[in-house]
C-alpha cells in the first residue's frame, strides 16, 4: 500500500518531533546526572577548603580560584590583542591576498587541536621560555585558542556598526582610530561583550592544553599574601596552578582519597554549574546593555 | 615596514617571556642563609608519586625550621620529570623507574649526570575482577596470559570466562616494572586488551569488567578489586621487605649532580624515620630504611 | 574544540537583538552629516584619513592593530615550525621510514626492535570521528528543522540555550560520563569490554552536535523565504517542502558543518582517551578496544623524554593532527565557494 502524501507527512512530522525529544532528553539527561551525583556534595566548605591527599574531605578551593584566575590572565592578554586584530579586520585592512590570508590563520588557528597547543605550549612557553609549568605558561596556551574567537567576535562586532554612525564620526574630523574608539567600539560592545563571556565559559572547561602548560598540581597558597611576586602568593602568575578541569581528570586517573569518586562528581558539578552562569551571564548582559544604550539616547 | 614590524613584535615577546623567565630562574636556586634555609624547590614527574611528594613537601614547609623553603610538586609523568631536570628546570625529577632505563641510546650520558635519591618503595600486585574465583597464579601462568598464551580462565583452574587484560601502555614505568620483576619478560599489546596509564582508571575497569586482569600499586587497592598471590606470596609489605615477593619498584628524585643545601635538607627530611614511618607508609608505600634488601638497576639483589 | 564557537557567536548575536538596533537608534540624528562623505568604503575615506594621518593618533592605531594581527601570524608559524620540527626529526634525525609510519601496524615504540607503525591510530582517528559524524548529522538536521519548522519559539527559547550549554561542558566531564554510563550499558548490551570505537564516536557524537546543529540552524534561517513558500503554495506538504526545497538547499552548509564536527572529534583528546581503551592496534569491531592519533599522545607523552625517539614519534603523531587540521579547512573551504556558486 503506498501512503498518501498527509500520511507521509504526519510520519516524517513525527519523526522530527522524536529526535528533537530524544536530544532534549539526551541533553536533560546528562546535565541532570551530573547535577545528581555531584550537587550533594557541594557545600561552602567544599568550594573553599584544600583537597586533600588521601583523607576523606578535600575541597576545590584553590582549583576554583586558578581557574578563574587562570580566565583573567587569559583575558588580559588576548582581550587587547584580539580586539586590535578584529579591528584591523573589520577596518582597515583591504580586500587582497593578505587579509584572505590572515583569514585563514584565523580559521585554522581556531580549529586546531587543543592537545597539539598543549604540546606546543609545553615545548616552547614551559621548557624554550622557561616559565615552567605555571599560570602565565597556561593562559598564554590558552590565548592560541581564544585570540581567534576574539577577532571574529570583533570583526562581527565592528561590522555590524551602521556605516552612518562611522561616517559621521569621520565627517565630525575625528581620525579613522578616534572613529573606531570613540564610536564604533561603544556601539559594538554589547556584541563584543556577549561573544567573549561565551567563549570565556570553554576556556574554563579546558583541560588537555593545561596538562602540559599550567601543570597538574597546586602549591600550598597563602590567601593573605597579595604580592603577586611572593611564591606562595595566589596572584603569583609564575606558579604552577591545577584548574577545576585538570583537577577532575587528576583525581579521576590517580585519586587516592576514599571520596576521589564524589570529588569528580561535586567538581563536575561545579563545572557545569559555572559554564550555565556563563551563558545566562552573556545573555543577561546582553539585554541589559542593549536596554541601558536605547535608553541613553 | 610589515616585516620590520614583525620582527619587533618578536622580539617584544620574547625579551618579555624571557625576563619572566629569568627571574624566576633566581627566585629557584636555593641559596643558604645564616639562620636557616631559603629558597624554593621544583620537584616534577611521576603521577603517581605526586601525592606522596606533595605529602611530604606540606610537612616539610609546615616545619619552623624550612619556614624559608618553599617546595613545589608537579606531575607531568616520569618522562616530564627527568628530562626537566635534565635540563635544570626543575630540581628534583621524580621517576618510578632508573633513569638510565629512559635515557637510551645516545642520550645515556644526560642519565649519568642525574644522581639517584631512593626515597620509598612500592609494591604492586596482580589484581583480578571480584568474580574470578582463583587466589593464585604462578609466573608462567601469569607470563602466558599477558603474552596471549592463555586466553580462558578455565586454562589456569578458573571458570570458563574470557580474559580480559588491563595493561599499560609501553611506555609506562609501572609496566616496565610488572614485566622485568613479574613477568620476566616484555608482555604483548595483543589486539582487545586495554591500556591505561593512570591507576584510578585501571582499578575502576578491572573492578567493573568481568574476566579482567590488570596490576595496580598497593597505595591503589581498595576492596573494589581482588588481589592475587604470586607463586602463592602475597604482595604485603612484609613479603617486599624480606624480599620474597618481587614485583616492587623504588621511587626515585634524581637531581642534577649534587643537590643543594635546600634540596637537600628536603631529601634527607624525606628519608626521616618519622616521614617514612608515618606518611610513606599511610600512602600505601613501604619504607625505605625497612628494606632487608637492595636491588641495583640490573636487577640484581643484595641482602643488607 | 574551537571549531564550534565561530557558529555559535554567530546565532547568538542573533538571538540578541542589542547589536544592531542600538546603533539604529543612536545613528539617527547624525544621519544628516553622513552624506558628505560618499559611498563610506576605504577608498572613499582616503582623502580624510590621509590627511589625519600625520597626527600621532591614526599612526598609533594603525601600528597597534598591525602589531596585533602580527601577533596572530608569529603564532600559527611558531606552532607549525616547533611542531614541524619536533616531529620531522623522526624521520630525519631518528631515521624511522616514513613508509613504516604511515603503512605499519605494529606500534612497539619500546620493543626489541622498535617498531612505528601508526596505521592503526590513524585508522582509529578517522573511524571514531566519521562514526561520530554520521550518529551526530540527522540528529542535528532534526534538531534544526524542529528549530526552524516546526516549534521556531520554543526552539529559540528552551533548544538552542540547551545546544549552547551543550558545545560548553568540558570534554574531561564527557569523559567521565562516557566512562561510568555508556560503557557499562556497551558492555551489557554488546559482546566485549565496552571501551571501543562504538563508545568513543557516542561519546565524540554529542560533543560534535552543537556544531553541526549551529550550522544548519543558521543556513535554514537564512533561506530566502520565498523557497519555503513557493513549496507550500504549490500544494506541497511540510515534509515534501523540507525534503526537496530545504534540504538540497541546506546541503553545502550541512556539509560543511559536518566537516568542522569532524575536525573536532579527530582533535579530541580526554574525553576520548577514557573511553576507547588504547590498544595500539587495528579492531575487528567497533566494540574492541582501539586507538587514536590523540589518546597515544596523551597517554605517552608524559612517560617518555624529550629528544628520544619515542618522544619524538608522538611529535610526529601531532605534526600529523596539524596537518588534518589544514586539510579539514581545506575541504570547508572548497565546500563554501562551491556553495557560492
Amino acid at each position: 500500500m503506498r501512503l498518501s502524501n498527509k500520511q507521509v507527512d504526519r510520519i516524517a512530522t513525527g519523526v522530527f518531533y522524536f529526535f528533537a525529544f530524544l536530544i532534549i532528553v539526551i541533553l536533560g539527561g546528562l546535565i541532570g546526572y551530573i547535577l545528581y551525583r555531584g550537587i550533594g556534595h557541594i557545600s561552602f566548605d567544599f568550594l573553599t577548603s584544600p583537597p586533600q591527599t588521601f583523607k576523606v574531605g578535600g575541597g576545590i578551593g584553590p582549583q576554583l580560584f586558578n581557574s578563574l584566575f587562570l580566565l583573567v590572565l587569559t583575558m588580559l592578554i588576548t582581550v587587547p590583542i584580539g580586539i586590535g586584530a578584529g579591528i584591523y579586520m573589520a577596518e582597515y585592512s583591504r580586500p587582497g591576498k593578505f587579509t584572505d590570508f590572515i583569514r585563514l590563520v584565523v580559521e585554522v588557528l581556531s580549529s586546531f587541536p587543543s592537545i597539539v597547543v598543549g604540546l606546543f605550549g609545553l615545548l616552547v612557553f614551559v621548557n624554550y621560555f622557561d616559565l615552567k609549568f605555571s599560570l602565565l605558561a597556561g593562559a598564554l596556551a590558552l590565548t592560541v585558542f581564544n585570540l581567534p574567537l576574539m577577532v571574529r567576535i570583533t570583526e562581527q562586532g565592528i561590522r555590524g556598526v551602521p556605516r552612518e554612525q562611522k561616517e559621521a564620526g569621520l565627517a565630525l574630523g575625528l581620525t579613522r582610530w578616534k572613529t573606531i574608539t570613540k564610536v564604533m567600539l561603544p556601539v559594538a560592545l554589547p556584541t563584543i561583550l556577549t561573544g567573549t563571556i561565551l567563549a570565556a565559559g570553554r576556556v574554563f572547561g579546558e583541560a588537555a592544553a593545561l596538562l602540559f602548560t599550567a601543570g597538574m598540581s597546586s602549591p600550598r597558597l597563602d590567601f593573605t599574601d597579595w604580592n603577586p611576586f611572593s611564591p606562595v602568593s595566589p596572584l603569583n602568575p609564575l606558579r604552577p596552578a591545577e584548574t577545576l578541569a585538570v583537577h577532575i581528570w587528576k583525581i579521576n586517573s590517580e585519586g587516592i582519597a576514599p571520596d576521589a569518586a564524589q570529588i569528580a562528581a561535586g567538581a563536575s558539578t561545579v563545572l557545569i554549574i559555572t559554564v550555565l552562569l556563563f551563558n545566562l551571564g552573556s545573555r543577561w548582559l546582553g539585554r541589559y546593555m542593549y536596554r541601558k544604550l536605547t535608553a541613553s539616547k | 615596514m610589515k616585516k620590520t614590524m614583525l620582527v619587533m613584535m618578536t622580539m617584544v615577546l620574547a625579551l618579555t617571556l624571557a625576563a619572566c623567565g629569568s627571574k624566576n630562574g633566581n627566585e629557584t636556586s636555593g641559596g643558604g642563609g645564616a639562620e636557616g634555609l631559603s629558597g624554593s624547590i621544583l620537584a616534577a614527574g611521576s603521577t603517581a608519586m605526586q601525592p606522596l611528594v606533595e605529602q611530604v613537601a606540606n610537612k616539610f614547609m609546615a616545619d619552623s625550621k624550612y619556614s624559608g623553603i618553599t617546595v613545589q610538586v608537579q606531575g607531568g609523568g616520569s618522562g616530564t620529570g627527568l628530562t626537566q631536570v635534565s635540563e635544570g628546570q626543575a630540581d628534583i625529577g621524580n621517576s618510578d623507574i632508573f633513569a638510565n632505563e629512559k635515557f637510551k641510546d645516545g642520550d645515556a650520558t644526560k642519565a649519568e649526570e642525574l644522581v639517584d635519591h631512593q626515597v620509598a618503595v612500592v609494591a604492586m600486585s596482580t589484581v583480578v575482577n571480584k568474580d574470578i574465583a582463583i587466589d593464585n597464579l604462578t609466573k608462567q601462568q601469569l607470563v602466558d596470559i599477558f603474552t596471549g598464551k592463555v586466553t580462558n580462565w578455565k586454562e589456569v583452574g578458573g571458570a570458563d570466562a574470557k580474559i580480559v587484560i588491563v595493561n599499560r601502555p609501553s611506555s609506562s614505568g609501572t609496566r616496565k616494572t610488572f614485566e622485568k620483576y613479574g613477568l620476566g619478560t616484555a608482555s604483548e599489546d595483543l589486539p582487545g586488551n586495554i591500556q591505561e596509564d593512570s591507576s584510578g582508571t585501571v582499578k575502576k575497569l578491572v573492578g567493573e569488567t568481568p574476566g579482567a586482569i590488570g596490576y595496580l600499586a598497593l597505595s591503589y587497592l581498595d576492596d573494589s578489586v581482588k588481589k592475587l598471590k604470586l607463586d602463592g606470596v602475597e604482595a604485603t609489605p612484609d613479603n617486599v621487605k624480606a624480599g620474597t615477593y618481587p614485583i616492587w619498584a623504588y621511587q626515585h628524585m634524581y637531581t642534577k649532580g649534587e643537590p643543594n643545601e635546600a634540596v637537600k635538607a628536603f631529601l634527607d627530611f624525606m628519608l626521616t624515620d618519622d616521614i617514612q614511618k608515618t606518611d610513606v607508609t599511610e600512602l600505601g608505600y613501604i619504607a625505605i630504611n625497612e628494606m632487608q634488601v637492595t636491588r641495583d638497576e640490573s636487577g640484581k639483589i643484595v641482602k643488607k | 574544540m574551537k571549531a564550534t564557537i565561530e557558529p555559535s557567536t554567530r546565532s547568538s548575536e542573533g538571538a540578541n537583538p542589542a547589536a544592531p538596533t542600538p546603533g539604529e537608534a543612536v545613528s539617527q540624528p547624525m544621519n544628516v552629516s553622513s552624506n558628505q562623505s560618499t559611498g563610506g568604503k576605504p577608498s572613499g575615506n582616503k582623502p580624510v584619513a590621509r590627511k589625519r594621518s600625520r597626527s600621532g593618533n591614526e599612526w598609533f592605531g594603525k601600528t597597534y592593530t598591525m602589531i596585533c594581527v602580527s601577533v596572530l601570524i608569529i603564532t600559527i608559524f611558531s606552532i607549525v615550525y616547533f611542531v614541524a620540527s619536533k616531529g620531522l626529526a623522526t624521520f630525519f634525525v631518528n631515521g624511522v621510514s616514513l613508509k613504516e609510519f604511515l603503512t605499519g601496524v605494529k606500534w612497539a615504540p619500546d620493543g626489541e626492535p622498535q617498531t612505528f607503525g601508526a596505521l592503526p591510530f590513524i585508522t582509529g582517528s578517522f573511524m571514531t570521528s566519521i562514526l561520530a559524524a554520521c550518529i551526530s548529522a540527522p540528529l542535528a538536521f532534526c534538531a534544526a528543522i524542529f528549530m526552524t519548522e516546526l516549534m521556531p519559539k520554543f526552539g529559540k527559547t528552551v533548544m538552542q540555550p540547551v545546544i549552547e550549554l551543550l558545545a560548553g561542558i568540558p570534554s574531561v566531564v564527557y569523559g567521565f560520563v562516557g566512562l561510568s554510563v555508556i560503557v557499562p550499558f556497551l558492555r551489557s548490551v554488546f559482546p566485549g569490554q565496552g571501551l571501543g570505537i562504538a563508545a568513543g564516536a557516542i561519546v565524540l557524537s554529542i560533543m560534535i552536535l552543537p556544531t553541526i546543529t549551529t550550522i544548519a540552524t543558521d543556513a535554514m534561517s537564512n533561506l530566502p523565504r520565498g523557497l519555503k513558500e513557493g513549496s507550500y503554495a504549490l500544494g506541497a506538504t511540510r515534509w515534501q517542502t523540507i525534503s526537496r526545497s530545504i534540504l538540497p538547499a541546506v546541503l553545502p552548509a550541512m556539509l560543511t558543518g559536518v566537516v568542522l564536527g569532524i575536525a573536532r572529534a579527530f582533535g579530541e583528546a580526554l574525553a576520548v582517551q577514557m573511553v576507547i581503551g588504547n590498544a595500539p592496534h587495528i579492531p575487528n569491531s567497533l566494540f574492541e578496544s582501539a586507538s587514536t592519533l590523540t589518546s597515544v599522545i596523551t597517554l605517552s607523552m608524559g612517560n617518555t623524554i624529550m629528544g628520544t625517539v619515542q618522544n619524538n614519534v608522538l611529535w610526529s603523531l601531532a605534526l600529523m593532527l596539524l596537518t588534518m587540521t589544514f586539510v579539514f579547512i581545506f575541504i570547508v573551504r572548497v565546500l563554501e565557494r562551491r556553495s557560492l556558486r
